[in-house]
C-alpha cells in the first residue's frame, strides 16, 4: 500500500537541466531485478560517479525535494525510476512539464510531482544555490510556499491528486467495478 | 463528429469515473520479462488472478543473449527474471514465447507479425515503444508496473482521456529518404515534449503512401516527441497486411472484421487539439547529434554550435551534449568516423529494415575496426531472412548475424557499448549510456546505419 502523500516539508537540491530521462534516473543494468526494493542506491548511478553530481554535494544530504528541468522522466516507462526516487529519499519532483508515463507512475507510488511556471522554478533553483533551501509543499491545499516569501499555487492532476491524497488501492477500486466490466464484456461479445 | 482517435477511445470506455478518468477496457495485453515480475508479485501478494489470460501475451526480449540459444543464460540475474516469466506465465495462465520459441521476439515485433495486434484495439505493455502497434490504428500505450499489475487483475486501465494531435504529412520522399527520416525530422521539429499529453494521428498522402511495416518506425517513435500514442487509420495496405496471419479473423470473421475496421477513421471536418504540417520533399536522411531524438540534423548538415539555440537551457544542453558526444561545433556530419554498428530494435528490425540494409551492403565489405551486428527483431523475422538469403550477404559483408531481442538498444544484455565507441544505430534512443555507459550513439535509418558500416564514418546514402 501506498503512503498517503498530504503536506511535506523538506531539503531541496536543483537538478538543473531539461529532459532528464529514465534512463538516467535508473539505468538499464539495474532493470533486471524481480523485487520493487533496492534501487535508491542506483539512483542516477552513472552521474553519481562524478564527485561534482549535485547530488554528491554535502548540501544535497538528506534532500527530499528534486528541482529539475522540462520533460522530467521523458524515455522508457520503467517504474524502477520512480522506485529508486522514492527509495533514494524523495518525496516531491518540481518542474516545468514531466513526461506523461513517468507522471503516471508517480501517482501511484506516493511521489508527487509538481509543475510550476518556468520562472517559478528557476527563482527556487537560484533560491536553492546555497544550500540548506527548504520547501513546504501542500497536495490539500496546492501550494508551495518557502520561508521567504515565495508562495505558488499548481495544478496537480485530480486523478493523481486522490490517489496520492488518500494512498488508494487503485485495483481493489477498480474490482468492485466487476458488473460493468462484465457488461462490458458481453456488450462485445 | 470524431477523430479516429475519440472513436476508438469511446468504443472501449466501460464507465466514467469520478475526477476526470475513465476505466477503459484492454483488448490486448503484452507482457515482457522486465517489467512484469513485480506486478506478478502483488497479484500474489493479494491472492488476485489474472481477469482475461486469453488477451495477454508474453515475450522474452529486453534482456535475453542474441548469442547462441541452446547454452543457458551467463548472467544469472538475467536469468532468474527470464525463468520468473516463465513461471508466472505457468502460473496465471498466459501464452509465452520464451526463448527457444519460434515466435519469440522483440514484443512490438511479435504482436503484429502474428496478426495479435488489430485496428480499433486499445493495447498496452510495459513498454513505452507499445506506441508502434497504433501504425494499425490502434489506441497502443506504454504502461508502468503498477498498472500492469492493474490490467492484469481487471483487464481495465484507468486513463484520463488525452489531447489529439494531427501530424500531417505531405508531398513525397525523395529517394533515400525513409520513414525513420519522417518521424525523426517531425521530432526535430516539434521537439521532445513537442507532444507531451498527445496522441498523435498520422495523416497525409506522405503516410497513406508508407507500407505496415513503415507505419510501425513512425508510430514506434512517437514516445519520442513526448506522445502518448501514435495512430495511423486503417486501410486497404493495413488489411492486405494482416490478411492471413495466425491471429487475425480467419475466414467469415475476416469480411466482417474488415468491414468494422474501415469504420476507424476521422470523420470529415472533426477537430483536432492541435495540428502541425510536415513537407516530405524537404526531408532528407536525418543523423542525430547529440543525446535525445530532437538533437537532429540533415546528414548534409554539420554539429551545430551551441551559442546558436534560443534560449540559456537549450544553449547548456547542447553544450553538454557535446561534450558527452565528442563532437566539435561546425564539424561535417558527414564523415564522422564510427566503431559500431547496430541495426535492430523495434523501431527498424522487421523483414523491409533488413531488406534495405541488405541492398546497401550486398557485395561490399564492412570498414576496418568497425563492429556490425544485425540483431533481428524476432526469430520469424530471422528466419524470413534467411530464406531469403539476407544473412549470408550480411555475413559475407562481415556482420554479425544474431538472435532476437531488444538487444544493444539498451544495453540489458551483453550487448554493450564500450566507452567512447561511436555507434551508428537504427533504434529510437541516444540518451547518454542508453547503448553503453560512455557510449556515442547516432540515430538513423537501417540504409544509412549500413552505409556508414561500409564506409566506417556516417554518410549520406544517397551518394550510393
Amino acid at each position: 500500500m501506498v503512503t498517503p502523500f498530504v503536506r511535506h516539508r523538506g531539503k531541496v537540491v536543483a537538478l538543473p537541466r531539461p529532459n532528464i530521462d529514465t534512463d538516467q534516473i535508473i539505468p538499464k543494468q539495474f532493470l533486471k531485478g524481480i523485487d520493487r526494493t533496492g534501487f535508491g542506491p542506483n539512483l542516477f548511478h552513472d552521474w553519481r560517479v562524478n564527485p561534482d553530481f549535485e547530488l554528491n554535494r554535502p548540501a544535497a544530504e538528506g534532500a527530499t525535494i528534486l528541482l529539475t528541468g522540462p520533460n522530467f522522466g521523458c524515455g522508457s516507462s520503467r517504474e524502477h525510476a520512480v522506485w529508486a526516487l522514492v527509495q533514494y529519499g524523495f518525496r516531491v519532483i518540481v518542474a516545468p512539464s514531466f513526461a506523461d508515463i513517468f507522471l503516471s507512475n508517480c501517482y501511484r507510488n506516493g511521489l508527487l510531482p509538481v509543475t510550476l511556471q518556468v520562472s517559478d522554478v528557476d527563482r527556487l533553483i537560484r533560491r536553492a544555490a546555497d544550500g540548506a533551501y527548504e520547501l513546504l509543499v501542500d497536495l490539500e491545499g496546492q501550494v508551495v510556499s518557502d520561508e521567504h516569501g515565495f508562495s505558488a499555487t499548481f495544478n496537480a492532476d485530480p486523478y493523481g491528486r486522490q490517489l496520492l491524497l488518500r494512498g488508494l488501492d487503485e485495483i481493489g477500486r477498480t474490482l468492485l467495478e466487476e458488473e460493468r466490466i462484465v457488461a462490458y464484456e458481453r456488450s462485445r461479445a | 463528429m470524431q477523430t479516429l482517435f475519440d472513436r476508438v477511445w469511446n468504443d472501449h470506455v466501460v464507465q466514467q469515473l469520478a475526477d476526470g478518468v475513465s476505466l477503459l477496457y484492454v483488448d490486448l495485453h503484452l507482457v515482457h520479462e522486465v517489467t512484469s515480475p513485480q506486478a506478478f508479485a502483488g497479484l500474489r501478494r493479494e491472492r488476485r488472478r489474472v481477469r482475461r489470460p486469453e488477451r495477454t501475451l508474453a515475450t522474452v526480449d529486453h534482456n535475453v543473449p542474441t548469442g547462441d540459444r541452446s547454452l543457458p543464460i551467463a548472467d544469472p540475474v538475467s536469468a532468474l527474471q527470464v525463468d520468473s516469466l516463465d513461471t508466472n506465465t505457468r502460473e496465471f495462465g498466459i501464452e509465452l514465447f520464451g526463448l527457444t520459441s519460434p515466435s519469440q521476439g522483440i514484443v512490438h515485433v511479435i504482436g503484429p507479425e502474428l496478426g495479435a495486434t488489430q485496428p480499433g484495439m486499445l493495447i498496452v505493455c510495459g513498454d513505452s515503444h507499445t506506441s508502434t502497434h497504433g501504425a494499425f490504428g490502434a489506441f497502443a500505450l506504454g504502461i508502468g508496473t503498477s498498472e500492469v499489475e492493474h490490467v492484469l487483475a481487471t483487464q481495465c486501465i484507468v486513463l484520463s482521456k488525452p489531447r489529439n494531435l494531427e501530424a500531417r504529412v505531405i508531398g513525397s520522399r525523395a529517394p533515400g529518404v525513409g520513414a525513420k527520416d519522417l518521424i525523426l525530422a517531425l521530432i526535430g521539429k516539434i521537439g521532445t515534449a513537442g507532444a507531451t499529453g498527445h496522441v498523435i494521428e498520422y495523416t497525409g498522402n506522405a503516410i497513406r503512401a508508407l507500407s505496415m511495416e513503415e507505419r510501425m518506425t513512425v508510430c514506434n517513435m512517437s514516445i519520442e516527441a513526448g506522445a502518448r500514442a501514435g495512430m495511423v487509420a486503417p486501410d486497404e495496405v493495413t488489411f492486405a497486411y494482416l490478411e492471413g496471419r495466425p491471429r487475425a479473423p480467419q475466414g467469415k470473421a475476416w469480411g466482417s472484421a474488415v468491414e468494422r475496421w474501415r469504420t476507424y477513421r476521422t470523420d470529415p471536418g472533426a477537430t483536432y487539439d492541435a495540428r502541425m504540417t510536415l513537407d516530405a520533399s524537404n526531408v532528407g536522411p536525418q543523423v542525430t547529434w547529440g543525446t535525445t531524438p530532437g538533437m537532429v540534423a540533415d546528414i548534409s548538415g554539420r554539429v551545430p554550435d551551441p551559442a546558436q539555440f534560443r534560449t540559456a537551457s537549450e544553449r547548456e544542453a547542447a553544450t553538454r551534449a557535446l561534450a558527452y558526444m565528442g563532437l566539435e561545433p561546425g564539424t561535417p556530419l558527414e564523415g564522422i568516423p564510427i566503431d559500431r554498428v547496430f541495426l535492430g530494435s523495434c523501431t527498424n528490425a522487421r523483414i523491409e529494415d533488413l531488406r534495405a540494409a541488405a541492398s546497401v551492403v550486398r557485395g561490399r565489405h564492412v570498414a576496418a575496426r568497425v563492429r556490425a551486428m544485425v540483431v533481428p527483431g524476432s526469430q520469424r523475422v530471422k528466419a524470413q531472412a534467411e530464406h531469403e538469403g539476407l544473412d549470408r550477404v550480411f555475413r559475407d559483408a562481415g556482420f554479425e548475424w544474431r538472435n532476437a531481442g531488444c538487444s544493444m538498444c539498451l544495453g540489458m544484455n551483453e550487448d554493450v557499448l564500450g566507452e567512447r565507441e561511436r555507434c551508428a544505430a537504427t533504434s529510437n534512443r541516444n540518451f547518454e549510456g542508453r547503448q553503453g555507459k560512455g557510449g556515442r550513439t547516432h540515430l538513423m535509418s537501417p540504409e544509412m546505419a549500413a552505409a556508414a558500416a561500409i564506409e566506417g564514418h556516417l554518410v549520406d546514402v544517397r551518394g550510393w
